[in-house]
């Protein structure tokens, strides 16, 4: 099946595992598009996961955002926002899906172990072991402003908090033996006695008892993911995480070299440096031709990045309010201004703008970019550009020298974004060899080739009490 | 007979109403919390023509000692079955004594665009200090408190259903805006215990509210479109329902029915040695099918509907679909659900204007 010498490369038999990320709140995914649909509609959801277990993608991927987005204390307007509580509506793509796995952003700060562990166990059961979670952590008042406490976090223990609630949860999904339900209705009892084990954590983040009221899938516990980009977080990852929801998966040397800083963070943390699946998110696009491709990608970019979004960008650089400004202009004259701006999202982000301010200025000049182009071409940048079978061999590339496991997904256009991907790229991945042509398991941890998980491996389960 | 037709609500919760259902069900005792499982009950309960499947829930195991202690979320099934079904209509219990009323709102709002309007919301109540303990709260350890707890909450709730028009995703090309923030609203609770700030971050539901089931007592009237009614005989039920000022009334009924293998009577009597039948005070149904026709019809003056609570849903379930739904539909005491229907439009009632957007000319954000 493969055409690679397995002397030539690293990993000669790696696999691309694919996720799919609906991501219901940014710009890159378009609106204005005549095939632009519901970001709303069930239908929306069924039709890209269909398509995503149509080209045997491991993973559906939710997000999760616990406020509206503000910009200067007003809501933003300019991007595709409202979507669905993603446990709920992974419930329902379990009815309608048999594979693909479905994950769900949860949050660790303004949510219960209780309650999540509960909901996700229940999200496992339905699917037949398919679930996900992408641990999540916030800090701020401003999103606790929709919470019974309010914002009650400090910035430095979130993690804290998030790695005893994954301490919880699991405690929750260890709770049952595995052979805790009867056989029969003629037994004494349906569940064996001493079967369930009660939990009780006292911490510096939680202090509860809870009883355990569900048993575990066929996967054991869902599997978890974890997207933070900091130390703090790849350290997390390392310590607790299935697989890493990486922003770095552009750029091949800096997409190994992330990967490369987190199997150093996985030993340290005396896992094996093959225990966690990197999959980067990004956007494909493809075109017959690579000039067809770049042609594709100027005219996304224009639909992404609309004057009024170009302008709310380089407000947030700018940290001011430049939505009055002409966006086929010139970058604005004055310098940003850089005292915080906690209200809107993304400011904080930008380490030094003047010195970005600076750079962006001096090379619209250079190129007679206006405001818009200029955001265009300096602005966040994602995404791999070209034809199915260039785009196949530079995966493999990566993939077989470590470099990423796969990728996480986010279809510009909703909900028949993926077609192209599942159509024409995913042959010629799989006539590469790198690219499962069925399902070999039904669970997600199968498609992800994980291990056990994490508390299942030390010591064996059957350490129940007689009772 | 005048009277628009009843509507039929199971509830399916576990294997049936007896806590010892289990030892009577078709299925080994691990099938209970399987995904063939809950689709096989939902498409059986909707081939019936229910109009409404109930769920109950709680963070608590639902049976103890020697009885299943094993329970899916009903939001999560809930969606799960709404996925699964087209016209059956489907409400899960969701307390809100310790629930965070923000996420409560997400999920029922996102169950009622999964379901396309076909869905209703039971609020319950966490009574159990065990609770607490699990959520990592402060107990609410008096009746005053649960129903302070759910009345802010579905103040909550219902606020944030609204905090969205229905029209604020407006695809504006020519501004470049996705929403219009003039048809966004915060809600700006502040209640007893605690403040919700809004918007939601679901759009509002298809059926503008969904529908919000309680009972009387635990949820102030005002709150709920359909109260939830008890009563161990006619007379007690029929004055019940009439004391309701909510604009539906469904009456409760526990039903344990003849089958070809056995009666009613002795299918009670075999689970009676497990254990016994509590009596909640409601309406109970032990015998055949045509007297619980007749019962029915007899409740049709007073109630808008009746919830049936079967004793073991793998033995009652197919005598109520083969029997007695049939014949209920047959006399026209009773009525099926279209196809493309809400629930709200199902039970007559109107799809709510936005408190916002009725609120008068649009607020200036700045």
């Amino acid at each position: 099946m493969t055409r690679t010498d397995p002397t030539d490369v690293p990993r000669p038999h790696a696999q691309l595992h694919f996720g799919v990320f609906f991501q219901g709140v940014n710009h890159w995914t378009i609106w204005s598009h005549p095939d632009s649909g519901s970001q709303i509609d069930p239908a929306s959801y069924r039709r890209v996961a269909q398509t995503a277990e149509r080209g045997l993608f491991d993973a559906f991927f939710l997000g999760e955002g616990l406020r509206l987005r503000e910009v200067d204390g007003q809501i933003h307007e300019l991007d595709i926002a409202g979507r669905p509580d993603a446990i709920t509506q992974l419930a329902a793509l379990a009815a309608v899906t048999d594979r693909i796995g479905l994950v769900s952003t949860s949050n660790t700060t303004f949510n219960e172990p209780a309650d999540l562990a509960r909901r996700l166990s229940g999200l496992d059961l339905l699917s037949g072991g398919r679930a996900g979670w992408n641990v999540v952590t916030t800090d701020n008042a401003w999103t606790g402003a929709n919470f019974r406490r309010g914002g009650y976090l400090d910035h430095a223990d979130r993690y804290r908090r998030a790695g005893e609630f994954l301490e919880v949860a699991r405690a929750f999904w260890d709770g049952w033996a595995d052979d805790a339900i009867a056989r029969s209705t003629d037994a004494p009892a349906w569940s064996t006695p001493g079967a369930v084990r009660q939990v009780a954590h006292k911490g510096t983040q939680f202090d509860v008892e809870l009883t355990p009221t569900l048993p575990r899938s066929a996967q054991g516990h869902p599997v978890i993911f974890q997207a933070g980009d900091s130390g703090e977080g790849r350290d997390f990852a390392a310590r607790n995480a299935d697989v890493i929801f990486s922003a770095h998966g552009n750029d091949f040397d800096d997409a190994l070299a992330f990967a490369d800083d987190v199997r150093r963070r996985l030993r340290a943390a005396g896992r094996p440096d093959d225990d966690l699946r990197i999959l980067p998110g990004t956007e494909i696009i493809i075109g017959a031709t690579e000039a067809e491709a770049q042609e594709k990608k100027r005219w996304l970019r224009l639909q992404q990045v609309t004057p009024a979004t170009a302008l709310s960008i380089a407000g947030l650089l700018w940290n001011r309010d430049l939505s009055d400004r002409d966006a086929d202009g010139p970058l604005p004259a004055e310098d940003p201004l850089v005292e915080e701006n906690d209200g809107s999202f993304g400011a904080r982000r930008i380490a030094d703008p003047r010195k970005v301010a600076a750079e962006w200025r001096q090379k619209a000049e250079a190129n007679c970019w206006s405001l818009r182009e200029t955001v265009i071409a300096l602005g966040p940048q994602r995404g791999h550009v070209g034809t199915p079978s260039g785009l196949a061999d530079k995966f493999a590339h990566f993939v077989r020298h470590g470099a990423v496991d796969g990728f996480n997904i986010t279809p510009y256009l909703i909900p028949d974004g993926l077609d192209d991907i599942v159509d024409l790229l995913v042959p010629e991945l799989q006539e590469r060899g790198v690219y499962r042509t069925a399902y070999t398991g039904t669970t997600l941890r199968e498609h992800l080739g994980l291990r056990a998980p994490l508390t299942h491996r030390a010591a064996p389960t059957e350490d129940r009490a007689a009772s | 007979m005048s009277a628009p037709a009843l509507r039929l609500a199971l509830e399916a919760d576990g294997e049936g109403a007896h806590p010892a259902a289990w030892r009577r069900a078709a299925h080994t005792p691990d099938a209970l919390l399987t995904p063939r499982r809950l689709t096989r009950l939902a498409a059986a309960a909707e081939n019936a023509g229910f109009t409404l499947l109930t769920l109950e829930d709680g963070l608590l195991p639902p049976g103890s000692g020697p009885d299943p202690v094993g329970r899916i979320g009903a939001v999560e099934r809930a969606a799960f079955v709404a996925a699964a079904t087209s016209t059956l209509a489907v409400a899960p219990v969701v307390p809100l004594t310790y629930a965070e009323p923000f996420h409560v709102s997400s999920q029922l709002a996102s169950l009622d665009h999964i379901a396309a309007g076909r869905t209703g919301w039971i609020v319950g109540e966490e009574t159990d200090p065990a609770v607490a303990r699990a959520w990592g709260r402060e107990v609410v350890g008096d009746a005053a408190g649960r129903t302070r707890e759910s009345r802010d909450g579905v103040e909550v709730v219902r606020a944030l259903w609204d905090s969205w028009e229905d029209d604020a995703v407006i695809r504006s090309v020519a501004t470049g805006r996705y929403l219009d923030r003039e048809r966004l609203h915060y809600i700006d609770f502040t209640g007893d215990t605690y403040a919700v700030k809004g918007p939601a971050i679901v759009p509002r539901p298809p059926q503008g509210q969904l529908v919000v089931l309680g009972r009387p007592g635990a949820v102030p009237q005002e709150q709920l479109d359909v109260a939830l009614v008890d009563g161990p005989d006619l007379t007690a039920v029929r004055s019940a329902a009439r004391a309701i000022t909510a604009p539906r009334v469904l009456a409760e009924i526990e039903v344990a029915l003849d089958t070809p293998e056995a009666t009613g009577a002795e299918r009670v009597a075999a689970l009676e040695r497990h254990a016994p039948w509590p009596d909640h005070g409601r309406l109970r149904h032990i015998g055949p099918a045509a007297e619980l026709v007749a019962l029915i019809e007899d409740l049709a003056d007073s109630v808008d509907g009746v919830r049936l609570r079967p004793l073991v849903l793998d033995e009652d379930l197919p005598v109520l679909s083969r029997l007695v739904l049939p014949d209920l539909f047959d006399r026209r005491v009773a009525a099926r659900p279209l196809p493309g229907t809400t629930l709200r439009s199902t039970l007559g009632l109107e799809r709510p204007a936005n408190r916002f957007a009725a609120a008068g000319p649009r607020e200036e954000n700045r």
